[in-house]
């Protein structure tokens, strides 16, 4: 196996392009138990902890550009404001250590069913900015995973940074795991309401063989949200919404059965964390609604 | 200071010596293991040493039908390869109890992981390699997995032609061992029974987990014997197992003990000994094998899963009639301490209860599935599981309180158990289930107590935010158990400790030489307590352990504080009577006390009873040094009868009771313990914090086999599917409740200072608390553990 280690990113690119097959590695939370478990032996391995700008992060005027490598600790700590729901997955990356070192460029790159940084993405809404010698371009998140650990990278392209949606309404996110700390998802709830497009965006994780998006039950809650002028007048959502959506949010799953749980299990657990969390995020909004609409 | 259950020691010899026994003196070892200083067996290094690598069979049980280690011999920087033709002597294999596992696999595997072939190389790189370049071809073979597949008529014997001294009496040769306990009457008991609850439990497979993984260091000696640094449990029982295959006798073995990452039981058994030594001998190099945690879980045996039938019977006003149970541990490929662990289950079946009419039968398979023996509660937390589910059910039955209903049947000194052994020690069992009743409880809805928004690390989910406060659930459950401390049923169970007494730069020292294997109970720190007690002195020097002196027996079985503990107390006493000779002989003529008063060695000084100073320990010794290396054993055990299991079997009993407070997410089957209380008879805290240290450790392994903990197997290929820490979930500090504990310390009069083991009693009855805690919360029957989402959400 050999090790390149890129000074710059012009490097790294280059290197990339000479070495398709090279896997790039910056916290090693994930690439290094492959290796040391065995499970993949790359030939070139890409270090790119030479490389300083991916640390880093700037906050636009609509979004934040997020560095590949900027660790979770940074996010939960830094970005809270501006990033809640990539905030509150975060938390939940398995310990404090390894949040120290591992960050949301990693997460996509594996793009595994279950990494934590999924649902969030794909609630908030986010672009995923790829370049190779090529040239650089931004990958929709809902166009970037297309498989089981597969995304939308070609061969010669690195993960540079995330444009994420600031925050515009309340953000949450779930996560089953059968331990209180540092467990790997069971499956995961993310969902971010928008008031300012008056949409509900949703993420699941680990219940499909991709990161997905309950589209249908987004739909059908932004219509019964819409219908009821609910996003003016802040009234409670009834009861049946919630159960209509938590149920559509429970079809959108595709899981299987594993050590980790069952398939029946998966969808059950996503329909509770959806109620919940729409109901946490609904809390919120009308709290801060409650100010000039008045509480229903 | 007397109460109805017994009496705590009195100490006289030392009591006024600092550093002694009842205080909390810190472990040596302590700083250097929470700041990552201390050089565990893995860390070890030796100049030109060679790295040694097993290959282990893919599948649970094949014929191999070749094997061709000739790719793996030709790759630069491999030293050897060696296979089961490659054993140096008719011995080729070995166990604790029956010699059932071949130190490499021969003509079939029996288990998924099992050696088959091992390489040394001078990078550990490419030791594993080489390893996947040897190419076995198996021939698969159809899996025993449970006692339906074990026992058909026309079953695969997992061994053929067995002659070990349990094949006469089991019903099948698949079958290990059986004990059956006939007590009284059962048919006739149960007419009186108002009420009888039967029940079926499952215990899943749970490991032992030790932080540090099997590692060793052979290295070769001139004399053509070995020298192995290694983490085990049991030095001496190790060398009996390692020195007949090497052909080598025990004394060309020289074994060290070097830094052990954890055990409950799991280092009992071999693991990379003898591969050390073979490839270090074959080579004539250092070797040093390391598992990694994937291979750790296919290193040790782990505990027994197991299937219990209960059946139990109460009268009207809530006394216990009989009890017929039934225990079917899955013993796995080999039978490691399989026996032992059946003996148990059957004689602590029924737990810490007055019952005069009892069946128990209890038996171990021997399946295809990962082999099971020793981890901390050996064969009693199975059954506790189980018979505390049947109390909660009985007294619900009765219609009494589930602790009143346990007082009014718990033990006390002068019980007799199912062996027809009388409880001859203090056994409060229903004081032990009062004081954790009466602990006050945490407060309701303690996630809201920092303000208005919920601490989600107070609920189930924890930082993943599930819940905050939607769908949980209060419940509290209550258990008790009853263990049994030291090796049983006839085992010699002695221990050796060498003590020296001389005086070093001006100073009187002690010295205390013993093969007690450290592995985090603290052996080492009460080693010296008992010296300074003993002996009067501050400094004592702990030798490390090793074969240069006599077998100190296991560290297992809660036994180590008792016997090896007991046997630096003998040598001691042995020593001080030396010394105090030494002393009549030197200034006996100087008072008449030297003669007729009982003498005391107290700061380093020769002292009356009465405090008066006779001579300074530092002039006693000048010029002489007292030694004394002699074995010391608890009173003798005898087996259990084959048919009846009637038998003094057991050395003493250790009692722990717990009140586990959780908070249930009810829609998605999540589980936070909030508390859980022990209360638990010591006899005597020779180190409070260690005591205390050892029941929260106990009571949350006890935690992590009711909620999370355990190796799930397929029960079509008999492969473990979860061999990591991504899968196999141990609790984390968030999943640990406060434990508060209530010690007491009734002496045993058998015991050296009438001290009592405690390691293990806290893991036995935790388990059944949170099991009884969450059907509290739930309603649910849940008779089995771990309980997972599925099972709490009936999905």
């Amino acid at each position: 196996m050999d090790f390149l280690r890129p000074a710059s990113w012009e490097e790294a690119l280059a290197a990339k392009a000479e070495h398709p097959t090279a896997v790039p590695i910056a916290g090693g939370t994930d690439v290094m138990v492959e290796i040391n478990f065995d499970h993949r032996r790359p030939e070139y391995l890409l270090d790119l902890n030479r490389v300083g700008d991916l640390t880093e992060w700037e906050v636009g005027e609509d979004t934040v550009r997020l560095g590949a490598s900027v660790p979770y600790t940074r996010i939960m700590e830094d970005l809270r404001g501006e990033l809640p729901g990539l905030a509150l997955a975060s938390h939940t990356v398995a310990s404090p250590q390894i949040r120290n070192r591992g960050g949301v460029g990693g997460n996509l790159g594996t793009a595994s069913p279950a990494g934590d940084a999924h649902p969030a993405l794909l609630a908030a809404g986010a672009e995923v900015e790829v370049e190779s010698v090529r040239g650089s371009r931004l990958i929709p998140i809902d166009a970037f995973y297309t498989g089981v650990k597969r995304n939308a990278l070609a061969a010669d392209e690195l993960i540079r940074a995330v444009h994420i949606k600031k925050a515009d309404g309340p953000q949450q996110f779930s996560k089953v795991g059968t331990r209180n700390a540092m467990v790997i998802a069971v499956c995961a709830f993310g969902l971010a309401l928008h008031p300012e497009t008056r949409t509900v965006r949703t993420g699941i994780g680990s219940a499909a063989p991709t990161p997905v998006r309950a589209k249908t039950a987004e739909e059908f809650l932004n219509a019964a949200l819409e219908e009821g002028g609910f996003w003016d007048n802040g009234k409670i959502i009834t009861p049946s919404v919630a159960k209509q959506f938590a149920d559509l949010c429970a079809a959108a799953c595709n899981p299987i059965d594993d050590v980790r749980g069952t398939a029946s299990y998966r969808r059950h657990a996503v329909g509770i964390m959806a109620r919940r969390t729409l109901t946490w995020t609904w809390e919120s909004y009308r709290g801060t609604a409650a100010t000039t609409e008045g509480a229903a | 200071m007397s109460s109805p259950n017994g009496t705590p020691t009195k100490i006289t010899q030392g009591s006024k010596t600092k550093g002694g026994i009842g205080e909390s003196t810190l472990r040596p070892d302590g700083t250097l293991k929470v700041t990552g200083e201390f050089a565990y067996s893995s860390d070890m290094w030796h100049e030109d040493m060679l790295w040694g690598q097993i290959l282990r069979s893919p599948v649970a049980h094949a014929e191999i039908v070749s094997i061709d280690t000739s790719e793996a011999l030709a790759l630069p920087g491999v030293y050897a390869v060696m296979t089961y033709d490659d054993l140096p002597t008719a011995v080729k294999n070995y166990g604790l109890e029956i010699q059932d596992t071949p130190v490499l696999a021969h003509g079939k595997v029996r288990h998924h992981g099992e050696p088959v072939a091992i390489v040394a190389a001078d990078h550990p790189e490419t030791a594993r390699r080489a390893a996947a370049k040897i190419k076995v071809e198996y021939r698969e073979l159809p899996v025993i997995t449970d006692e339906a597949s074990a026992t058909a008529p026309d079953a695969i014997l997992v061994h053929e032609g067995r002659d070990d001294h349990h094949v006469g009496h089991v019903p099948h040769p698949n079958i290990v061992h059986r004990q059956p306990i006939i007590r009284g009457d059962v048919q006739e008991a149960s007419k009186k029974a108002d009420f009888v609850i039967k029940g079926e439990y499952t215990f899943g497979m749970q490991d032992q987990a030790f932080l540090g993984p099997e590692s060793g260091l052979a290295v070769p000696d001139e004399d053509g014997g070995v020298h192995l640094y290694i983490a085990t449990q049991w030095l001496h029982s190790d060398l009996r197992q390692i020195a007949p295959v090497l052909g080598l006798p025990e004394r060309k073995v020289r074994m060290t003990l070097s830094g052990v990452g954890g055990a409950f039981g799991g280092r009992e058994d071999l693991s990379m000994q003898i591969h050390a030594c073979l490839l270090a001998l074959r080579t004539g190099k250092p070797v040093k094998i390391v598992y990694n945690r994937f291979e750790s879980f296919f290193g040790h045996v782990h505990r027994h899963p197991a299937k219990l039938y209960y059946e139990h019977g109460a009268t009207r006003e809530g006394k216990l009639t009989h009890v017929k149970c039934r225990i079917v541990l899955d013993g796995g490929a080999y039978a490691s301490a399989s026996p032992a662990v059946v003996g148990n289950a059957a004689s602590l079946g029924i737990g810490p209860y007055v019952v005069d009419d009892v069946e128990i039968e209890a038996l171990a398979l021997y399946t295809n599935n990962p082999p099971c023996g020793a981890m901390r509660g050996f064969g009693a937390v199975q059954a506790c599981f189980a018979y505390e589910a049947q109390m909660d059910k009985l007294a619900d039955a009765v219609g009494m309180d589930r602790v009143e209903f346990r007082q009014l049947n718990a033990m006390e000194q002068g019980t007799i158990m199912p062996t027809g052994q009388p409880v001859d020690s203090p056994a409060p069992v229903a004081e032990l289930l009062r004081r954790v009743k009466a602990m006050p409880l945490p407060p309701e809805q303690q996630w809201l107590a920092a303000g208005e928004e919920a601490d989600v690390r107070q609920l189930p989910g924890g930082l993943s935010n599930t819940t905050h406060g939607e769908g949980v659930v209060r419940g509290v459950g209550y258990a008790v158990g009853i263990k049994n401390v030291g090796f049983s049923e006839g085992f010699d169970d002695y221990s050796t400790a060498k003590v020296r007494m001389e005086v070093v730069g001006g100073e009187p020292v002690a010295t205390v030489h013993t093969a007690m294997a450290e592995v985090g109970q603290g052996g080492v720190t009460v080693h010296a307590q008992i010296a300074r007690t003993e002996l009067g002195v501050a400094q004592v020097t702990i030798r490390p352990a090793d074969t240069q002196v006599g077998s100190a027996g296991s560290t297992s079985a809660s036994r180590q504080t008792y016997v090896t503990g007991g046997a630096v107390k003998n040598s001691c006493e042995l020593v001080r009577e030396k010394v105090l000779e030494l002393g009549r002989r030197k200034f006996g003529s100087y008072h008449p006390a030297w003669a007729t008063a009982e003498l005391l060695l107290e700061g380093g000084k020769v002292v009356t009873d009465g405090g008066e100073v006779l001579a300074d320990l530092v002039d006693v010794l000048e010029g002489e040094s007292v030694e004394v290396e002699a074995e010391w054993r608890h009173r003798p055990t005898e087996p259990f009868d084959l048919r009846t299991g009637q038998g003094f079997g057991h050395v003493q009993y250790s009692f722990a009771a717990h009140r586990a407070v959780v908070e249930v997410d009810t829609e998605l089957g999540l589980v936070k313990v909030i508390e859980l209380a022990c209360a638990q008879d010591v006899g005597k805290a020779l180190n409070p914090l260690s005591v205390i240290g050892q029941i929260q450790g106990g009571t949350t392994q006890g935690l992590g086999v009711a909620v999370m903990e355990e190796i799930i197997v397929d029960p079509k290929t008999a492969k473990v599917r979860n061999p990591s820490f991504t899968d196999y979930l141990i609790p984390t500090i968030l999943d640990t409740p406060t434990i508060p504990v209530d010690m007491l310390e009734l002496a045993d009069d058998h015991a050296p200072y009438g001290l009592r083991g405690v390691g293990e009693a806290p893991t036995l009855s935790s388990t059944p608390a949170v099991l009884a805690a969450i059907r509290n919360a739930t309603g649910l029957e849940l008779n089995r553990t771990p309980v997972r989402p599925e099972h709490l959400t009936g999905t």
